[in-house]
């Protein structure tokens, strides 16, 4: 049956499914067993009949009541079996299969963890997810049924029409006519339908994508009080959704007719014909009897081609979606350090260089270059050429324009994001030859946006810490985040927090994420305006404490606003794509126009038009 | 909301001291969080009769969702037990909101009564077409006892008779399918559509401070996962489950028929496989429950490693990660293959009971024929019927799951929509005063108002404030002072608990939504961008302006240049390829929206934390010209944004302990002189 119906875009199926041999080989002698037990249920079943003829033809036929106790012995026999057996086969695979499904689902975790930042901000989580999940799970139900029954099924119909054509051949072709033609209207049907599965599943994902954001944007929908616009735009997607479910009912429709009616001609055309065989003498009442019986055993199996095909078909796409991901190469030196092809220096240890290493000499930005992989190709890139040198034990505020590129510069160093020209060194080693892991121990991060995982408070803070790190180092980074407020916490620092916790506040979740940053007194320091939510008090008092964090590390801190570049010993201007201006503070108002205007405000260069009545 | 116990507002008493400002924006892959994805509910072995390819990914989706999303319901319970109950009483950290008893019965039978002629009728074409399928046993048992002595009289009446028949059975079975299905869809999609509506125009309609505590994620799951299980229960599992028990009845009623002893065999064979059935599900229920707890255990941790994998990677947690998820990993997987067991021995099970009763039935009828007080066809059509009757057995487990998850499903859904908005619409709608020419600005009146959460926790005693039209008011004060509360209730995001709002003399309760939000508007600290182009989402605050229009607002703002430099310009799309927009031009396209409304009012909470200087600068310069005599209260950390009011209100516990000109304060001796001389040191 199925090899009939190859198309050519099995064989890519085929292929794609190929691909999870090596999943599957662990557990492929329960496999093959669990396949021969289902071979052998069916055939089972099959036998069934033969012996309902035996008993019809026989003891019946004979008027011998003994022999009919011995017939239904037989058949209560091998309904055991078949029992037995159905549940070997399920026993057999119930545990490998649920293991293969996690297997695969720890694999796709743990690349992902190290797969490159850019890869993450191209690939939505929900879609990453919806890997993990469905289509595991899919694969999981694949391998435990569409798989084993294609193969069961395949045999069953062989042996059940040797079957049938053995015992009266005529009717057998008979029976057989239908087969032909249901196969090719599934086929037809199945390509007819998934284009409309495909385009139904779109229309899913565009009404949830208006369900998302009507809920995540509530408050700007009410604040301008546009709901009936939302509901409106709700409403004509979900009618289109309805109208596609509609044209697939009637493709499904149609072929449950078809799939209805057809098999049942050929029931009644054969009875026709064995009833007038019978009557003719050249049949007997149980092979027919056997015979009818026989075909509605077969029934399901034939049917059930069709669809097999078509999970098998969606197999193969989860399974194309799962190596999608699998296939994205993982940065290198993600967790077991490997040579690069540049021959690394020895990493340094963090804290004391060892002798050999280049003396301390902060961070420098030689020439850096950086575009978004995503970005267009005659789009200019976001960082031009870079040139900078924050001296060790420094602080260098980073201050430019809205959208000039600060906060991708910061992804560079702990080398989120690869620089796409030049390089960047810390004391001396260029970071591309330090292990991400040893890289990120040494540059310590806080983000802009501060993100808390579902864990205690404490935990949260002292993922930034080295091994030895405990109580003492907790409570003073929380000090200098002026993060005293978790002591006043349910639980104090055990207090659960994150998106299984309890929710904090943007401030409160900022002053965390600056604890984290400090707590294990990293060597350098990358801060992403580390203040913005913090209400003039309280950042006056993180300044204060920060400043002595900062006196002995060499920072980079992405600044805003003049109280944050007070923090910093020097100021480096980014504009264009360059650092167009380095100095302190002071230096840079006096000499350079841009800086004064984005520190003050006041020197407005002529680039913001004022009038414009809107009204 | 209804009266439930508020933990939470507790929590933000002595936690959450930044309830003010409003819960941080839940990453949106947590919408998935819940999303249980079928985990093996159903072997697909279930779905057996089907030779349809239903597609597989449909088959899944969502089986399970509902138990799933349950379950992260009471992950967050067990959560909120160990950290100290402070939580543990607020129905809102559970998924499942409370509703009436029978709400979830009422709710279906709602949906269903307006297209009751079509579930009629729908019934009727079921019965039709399986009498019709379950016709031709009978035939056989006709053809082989009249049939066959009749040909051999030369008779071929009766076999043409059977030919016929047979034809006219198949026939009619194919067309009634094809009905059945046509209207049957056409009701499922009636109330999925009906139902998908009701949620998202219920979810509008609650106010701000239910979304605030039922957080997106769930309310995503609501109108996703959980429609789609009740879509599947009714797409596939209702009209099989029918399809199951017609045909069961209908064979045992022609078994009794063709014969009382083989009839009341099969009817007696029930018995045993209905505990059966009530065994596993009860066993099954346990093992689900379990089972999509551990699903959701590891959803969470996957959706937040993947949303948060900046920090994930900054901090080396990857190992750590992999371990835990290992973890969460193998305890689904356990789980996971328990119900595969649990599967198994459902099937073994109902598989004995029926091959033994197909046992029992021949060798009872057999043994009739051998004594010849049984036809042989009347047989052959019983064992013919017996192989049908027990097909369906192994499709039960598959569907009593999915009936289980839909269940929880609506149970859920009908909890959401039985939440009353606070905030309610007017009955009878009035319309704002004509202005007087002094202005586009209006007056607005806190008459005698107070705040209180539900449960009591007072979040502003009683006051009254009078903000005159054209005025431009900043509030400032600590975290949690109640300044957003304020500015919510202005922006009918609350009511208050007493006293009015009035704008002009009018009640903000007297006004219909587009009346209020000509008058007032808000700009909040999360500048939302909805998917579509940048003049898209600066066009929400007026739907009917011109392009000119737009980049008029974008202008005046400051935002027109980094807007013309993205790839497409106004054209942008912000999801797609290049439209990158960073936090402050975010806050920027969300001010050109407020321009573009040009209301009376005009709200800014904490809405220009992210921008630099100029930045805000443009901001205050557009207030100054733009927005020129609109009644403006400005909510800010920053004390910069106070040099444009007119008048400055501090605000501590509740209270406002200052009001006054900004010169007048700084000259004082209060709050408010301490905080502007910090400032201006920081700025030294």
């Amino acid at each position: 049956m199925t090899r009939t119906d190859a198309p050519t875009k099995e064989r890519s199926a085929v292929r794609s499914l190929l691909r999870l041999w090596p999943y599957v080989r662990p557990v492929r002698t329960r496999l093959l067993c669990a396949a021969f037990v289902a071979v052998l249920a069916s055939c089972l079943g099959l036998v069934i009949p033969l012996v309902l003829k035996w008993i019809v033809d026989g003891p019946v036929a004979d008027r011998d009541p003994g022999g009919v106790w011995l017939g239904a012995l037989y058949l209560l026999l091998l309904g055991l079996t078949e029992a037995a057996l159905f549940g070997l086969r399920r026993w057999l695979v119930a545990r490998p299969l649920a293991g293969v499904e996690a297997a695969m689902r720890g694999d796709l975790y743990r690349h992902l963890q190290r797969l490159p930042v850019a890869f993450h901000d191209r690939w939505p989580s929900g879609q990453l997810l919806s890997r993990g999940t469905t289509d595991l799970m899919l694969l999981r139900m694949f391998l435990a049924f569409p798989l084993t029954f294609l193969l069961v099924n395949g045999v069953t119909i062989l042996v059940g029409f040797v079957i049938l054509l053995q015992q009266q051949w005529s009717l057998g072709l008979v029976l057989l006519a239908p087969v032909i033609p249901l196969v090719m209207l599934c086929h037809v049907f199945e390509s007819k339908y998934s284009l409309v599965a495909r385009r139904s599943q779109d229309q899913v994902g565009d009404l949830t994508t208006v369900v998302e954001e009507s809920v995540l944007g509530i408050r700007v929908i009410k604040g301008f009080g546009r709901h009936r616009s939302q509901a409106h735009a709700f409403r004509e997607l979900s009618l289109t959704l309805r109208g596609t479910e509609l044209t697939k009912a009637r493709l499904l429709a149609w072929i449950w007719a078809v799939i209805t009616a057809l098999p049942e001609l050929a029931v009644g055309a054969a009875l026709v014909l064995g009833t007038v065989q019978v009557a003719d003498g050249d049949l007997s009442a149980g092979t027919l009897v056997a015979f009818l019986s026989t075909a509605l055993a077969l029934r399901w199996p034939v049917e059930s081609i069709g669809f097999l095909l078509a999970v098998s078909q969606d197999a193969a796409t989860a399974t194309e979606r799962y190596f999608e991901v699998m296939d994205a190469r993982e940065e290198a030196q993600g967790d077991t350090p490997q040579p690069k092809s540049p021959p690394p220096t020895p990493a340094p240890s963090p804290s004391t260089p060892s002798p050999s290493a280049p003396p301390r000499d902060g961070i420098v930005f030689d020439g850096v270059e950086f575009r978004y992989p995503d970005a267009h190709d005659d789009a200019p890139p976001v960082l031009a050429h870079i040139d900078l040198h924050v001296r060790p034990g420094e602080t260098m505020a980073l201050v430019g324009a809205t959208g000039s590129g600060k906060t991708t510069l910061t992804t560079l160093v702990p080398r989120l994001h690869e620089v796409t020209g030049g390089r960047i060194t810390l004391d001396g080693q260029d970071i591309t030859a330090i292990p991400r892991e040893r890289l990120r121990e040494l540059v310590s991060v806080a983000f802009e946006e501060p993100t808390l995982f579902s864990a205690s408070v404490g935990e949260n803070v002292l993922m930034g810490a080295g091994d030895g790190d405990g109580e003492a180092a907790l409570g003073r980074a929380l000090d200098t985040a002026q993060a005293g407020f978790v002591h006043r916490l349910p639980q104090g620092t055990a207090t659960q927090v994150g998106e299984q916790g309890l929710s904090l506040s943007g401030g409160q979740r900022q002053r965390l994420a600056l604890a984290r940053a400090v707590v294990g007194r990293p060597r350098f320091l990358v801060l992403d305006d580390p203040l913005s939510a913090l209400d003039v008090h309280t950042e006056a008092l993180v300044e204060a404490a920060l400043r002595r964090v900062l006196a002995d590390t060499t920072a980079l801190v992405v600044a805003h606003r003049p109280s944050t570049v007070l923090l910093a010993d020097r100021v480096a201007l980014l504009s264009g794509g360059r650092i167009a201006a380095v100095g302190t503070h002071q230096e840079l108002l006096h000499s350079s126009d841009e800086y004064a205007w984005l520190m003050s405000g006041t020197r407005a260069s002529g680039a913001v038009s004022e009038k414009g009545d809107t009204a | 909301m209804t009266t439930t116990a508020d933990g939470r507002a507790d929590g933000r008493e002595d936690g959450q001291a930044g309830a003010d400002s409003g819960p941080a924006p839940k990453p949106q892959a947590h919408a998935q969080a819940q999303r249980e994805p079928a985990a093996g509910s159903a072997d697909v072995a279930g779905a057996g009769n089907a030779a349809a390819p239903k597609t597989a990914t449909q088959t899944t989706a969502g089986t399970a969702a509902a138990a799933g999303a349950r379950n992260a319901g009471d992950t967050r319970g067990a959560g909120a037990g160990t950290d100290g109950g402070g939580r543990g009483g607020d129905p809102f950290d559970r998924d499942a909101l409370p509703a009436a008893r029978g709400a979830t019965g009422a709710l279906l039978r709602s949906l269903l009564r307006p297209r009751r002629g079509r579930v009629v009728v729908a019934t009727l074409i079921l019965l039709l077409q399986q009498a019709a399928v379950q016709a031709g046993p009978l035939l056989v048992a006709y053809a082989i006892d009249r049939g066959v002595p009749a040909l051999r009289r030369g008779d071929f009446g009766p076999l043409i008779i059977v030919a016929a028949g047979y034809l006219l059975c198949s026939v009619g079975a194919g067309l009634l399918q094809y009905a059945f299905i046509r209207l049957a869809a056409r009701v499922n999609q009636d109330v999925l559509l009906d139902l998908r509506g009701r949620i998202f125009r219920h979810a509008q309609a609650l106010s701000v401070d239910f979304h605030e505590r039922y957080t997106s994620g769930r309310l995503i799951s609501r109108s996703t996962t959980d429609v789609e299980s009740l879509r599947q229960l009714l797409s596939e599992g209702l009209q099989e489950l029918i399809g199951v028990i017609l045909s069961s009845v209908y064979i045992c009623a022609l078994l009794l028929y063709l014969d009382v002893g083989i009839g009341g065999l099969a009817v007696l064979s029930f018995v045993p496989l209905y505990l059966l059935i009530r065994r596993y599900r009860r066993r099954v229920s346990v093992i689900f429950g379990k089972r999509s707890t551990a699903i959701a255990a590891v959803i969470v941790k996957f959706a937040e490693t993947m949303n948060g994998i900046r920090p994930v990677r900054a901090f080396r947690r990857e190992r750590a990660n992999d371990a835990q998820f290992h973890a969460l990993n193998h305890r689904h997987e356990r789980t996971n293959g328990d119900g595969l067991l649990e599967m198994a021995q459902y099937v073994v099970g109902s598989r004995l009971v029926a091959n033994t009763a197909v046992a029992g039935m021949v060798l009872w009828g057999a043994y009739q024929v051998a004594d010849g007080s049984l036809e042989l066809g009347v047989l052959a059509a019983s064992v013919l019927y017996l192989r049908r009757l027990y097909d369906p057995i192994d499709r039960l487990g598959m569907f009593l799951n999915s009936y289980q998850s839909a269940a929880a499903s609506l149970e859920k859904i009908a909890g959401l929509l039985a939440q009353v908005p606070s905030v309610r619409e007017p009955a009878e709608p009035r319309e704002l005063p004509p202005l007087d020419g002094g202005g586009p600005g209006r007056e607005v009146v806190f008459d005698g108002v107070s705040f209180s959460y539900r449960t009591g926790g007072e979040v502003l005693p009683r006051f009254s404030l009078t903000l005159p039209a054209g005025q431009t008011v900043a509030v400032v004060g600590s975290t949690g002072a109640g300044k957003s509360t304020l500015a919510k209730l202005l922006a009918r995001f609350y009511d208050p608990t007493e006293g009015r709002v009035l704008l002009d003399g009018t009640d903000l309760r007297d006004l219909a939504v587009p009346e209020l939000r000509r008058g007032v508007v808000m700009v909040t600290q999360e500048a939302f961008l909805f998917s579509g182009t940048v003049a898209e989402n600066i066009a929400i605050g007026r739907p009917d302006a011109t392009r000119e229009d737009i980049e008029q607002a974008a202008k005046a703002i400051g935002a027109h240049d980094f807007i013309s430099g993205l790839p497409e310009g106004y054209d942008t799309d912000v999801r797609k390829r290049g439209g990158r927009i960073s936090a402050g031009q975010r806050q920027l396209v969300a001010f050109a929206r407020a321009l573009l409304a040009d209301p009376a009012v005009l709200i800014l909470d904490e809405a220009t934390s992210s921008l630099d200087v100029p930045g805000e600068r443009a901001v205050q310069r557009a207030m100054d010209t733009v927005l020129r005599g609109r009644t403006a209260v400005v909510i800010a950390h920053r004390l910069s944004t106070v040099e444009i009011a007119d008048r400055v209100l501090v605000m501590e516990h509740g209270r406002i302990v200052e009001d006054g000109s900004p010169a007048d304060l700084i000259r004082g001796t209060g709050h408010f002189a301490d905080l502007h001389r910090a400032w201006r040191d920081s700025l030294a």
